[in-house]
């Protein structure tokens, strides 16, 4: 049985930057254990010698010219997703 | 409904428009409102298109290969004329200024978008209970789900307000809620399709694909979205040819996938699937894939960890909703907190628990070289098989809420839709039937890679002989 403590789900989720309440850190305990203990029977797989697989398709180093591709798009568009904009840039609370 | 090439040459001869078509898709869109199956419609942008695609063939040019032919896409893909969701909280009131490679594809041979289908939020979920704005209903019976993520999609297909749809599949999305409402899921091989301006989930499993209600429909699609897009490294090379004759193909049955915890009548379809391919001449054997079993396992700690990566994004600053915060750390934390489903807080963790120093070997790498002795174990198969086959979910539709306190559970109707993903195959889900209860049923055809025309081919052939 994997154990995961609340600590644990607390410090998960300062790494995943979710800042949680408690009644959330409380049943993502359970329901993390649970998880972590279904997906632990691979531990019993012998993977000696094997090479991990990341990616599926033996595509290698796809490159690009480095230039600039018009997509048809303005700043002005792309900025006003944002939730705040100002002088052309997003706006966000102070860091410093 | 009419097949797309019908449409296609009604609005092309003029015995109907793109218009008609149009205001009819999104009457019947309004009129079905009760299924939850359509997030937003883009009634004045499909309109417009609609006459522009008319006007085109008034002046004698070609309107293109799916003219007048409307289509949803769900709303994880970036369109135009109605917000893009995720079906997220935190992308609620998201307009994009770009559209998806796929969407463009289509809308470039006269198809026209006309809205978006609800989803289990960012697509993790198996029956788009998981949905920011409530779940879809079954299109058999409304107090079952429709099946998940693509929920949305095969409900609207289902119900015929569209001829089809498009979805995205991580493990199982496209193909599950496909079988549910008993229309057919195309899942291609990885690169086959654009990513461009969809979601991403995990990018090493995600794939696009079409939702539609028969074999020669999905054909068409496929041959129109796939193909390099300079804006997608993953995407390879057209390979894409659809096949007159599939000829006589060796057929594996799966016995992993065809044990005592599938419910019976899904194995009686499946059985008599198989009985009707032996009728046509395809020699079938049953195989074994040993590794079918642990596939679940590998999925739900890659596709966590991808999905902890690729939702990092989503932080309240770029795009979507932000949350009152009194420094840039708050939030990032409350921003996400709000934004976020509990399945999708559930994952990010999980990502962030198997990436972990400490835990990475032991889960993620783990995972990642069980993942190439399952890929041996496809190839060995497919050396001496050209298609594999067997149910696509243990179960038909479940009851809404049946799965909901219990993720773990909600989990395994993936068992047998992940090992087609992590390897990177095309599979495809085809209805087999309905159970007494008129529930449908699909089969699982999974191909090797690059094989998508042929397994299509010889879903064709199915449909025409048997249908």
């Amino acid at each position: 049985m994997a154990s995961i403590s609340k600590d644990d789900v607390v410090y998960l989720a300062r790494l995943s930057n979710l800042s949680l309440t408690d009644d959330e850190v409380e049943s993502l305990q359970g329901d993390l254990a649970n998880i972590l203990d279904y997906v632990g029977q691979l531990s019993s797989l012998n993977t000696e010698g094997v090479e991990p697989t990341y990616q599926v398709n033996d595509l290698e180093n796809v490159d690009r010219l480095d230039e600039v591709i018009d997509y048809g798009v303005t700043r002005e568009e792309l900025l006003a997703t944002a939730p705040e904009q100002k002088d052309n840039q997003i706006k966000v609370p102070k860091v410093i | 409904m009419a097949s797309i090439q019908n449409i296609v040459d009604a609005v092309s001869s003029g015995s109907s428009s793109a218009t008609e078509q149009v205001q009819e898709a999104l009457k019947r869109a309004n009129d079905k409102k009760d299924f939850n199956a359509i997030l937003s419609l883009t009634n004045e942008r499909a309109i417009k298109r609609a006459e522009e695609i008319d006007a085109k063939i008034k002046s004698g040019e070609k309107p293109g290969r799916l003219a007048g032919v409307p289509f949803i896409a769900k709303d994880n893909f970036l369109t135009f004329g109605s917000p893009t969701t995720a079906a997220s909280k935190i992308l609620g009131n998201f307009e994009t200024p770009i559209q998806a490679t796929a969407v463009e594809k289509l809308e470039a041979e006269g198809a026209i978008c006309i809205g978006k289908a609800n989803l289990d939020a960012f697509a993790h979920g198996g029956s788009t209970e998981n949905s920011a704005y409530g779940p879809t209903k079954n299109a058999f019976d409304t107090e079952r789900v429709a099946g998940g993520s693509s929920g949305g999609s095969a409900v609207a297909v289902a119900l015929d307000i569209v001829p089809f749809t498009l979805g995205s599949d991580t493990g199982g999305s496209i193909r599950q809620p496909a079988s549910f409402n008993g229309v057919v899921g195309v899942k291609p091989t990885y690169g086959t399709v654009s990513r461009f301006g969809v979601v991403a989930m995990a990018s090493s499993t995600d794939v696009i694909g079409p939702i539609p209600k028969n074999v020669v429909d999905a054909e068409l699609i496929m041959d129109i979205l796939a193909g390099k897009d300079p804006y997608d490294a993953t995407t390879l090379p057209d390979f894409f040819k659809p096949q007159t004759d599939v000829g006589n193909l060796k057929i594996g049955v799966v016995e992993e996938f065809m044990n005592e915890g599938v419910d019976s009548e899904v194995l009686e379809k499946t059985n008599q699937y198989i009985e009707k391919l032996k009728e046509s001449g395809h020699t079938v054997e049953t195989v074994s894939l040993p590794l079918a079993p642990m596939c679940l396992a590998m999925y739900y700690i890659i596709v966590p960890a991808e999905v902890s990566s690729n939702l990092a994004r989503y932080d309240g600053v770029r795009y979507g909703a932000r949350a009152q915060a009194n420094d840039l750390s708050e939030l990032y934390g409350k921003s996400r907190d709000q934004g976020f489903e509990d399945e999708n807080k559930r994952r990010i963790l999980i990502g962030s628990y198997v990436l972990s120093s400490g835990y990475y070997d032991a889960y993620y790498n783990q995972a990642a070289k069980a993942r190439t002795l399952l890929i041996g174990q496809f190839n060995s198969l497919f050396e001496s098989y050209d298609v594999l086959v067997g149910p696509v979910t243990p179960t038909v539709a479940f009851k809404l809420g049946e799965n909901t306190n219990d993720p773990l559970k909600m989990y395994m109707t993936d068992i047998m839709t992940t090992p087609a993903n992590l390897a990177g195959v095309p599979a495809l889900s085809v209805p087999a039937g309905e159970t007494a209860e008129g529930l449908p049923v699909g089969v699982q055809l999974i191909g090797q890679r690059k094989s998508d025309a042929q397994l299509l081919a010889l879903a064709k052939s199915m449909e025409e002989n048997h249908g």
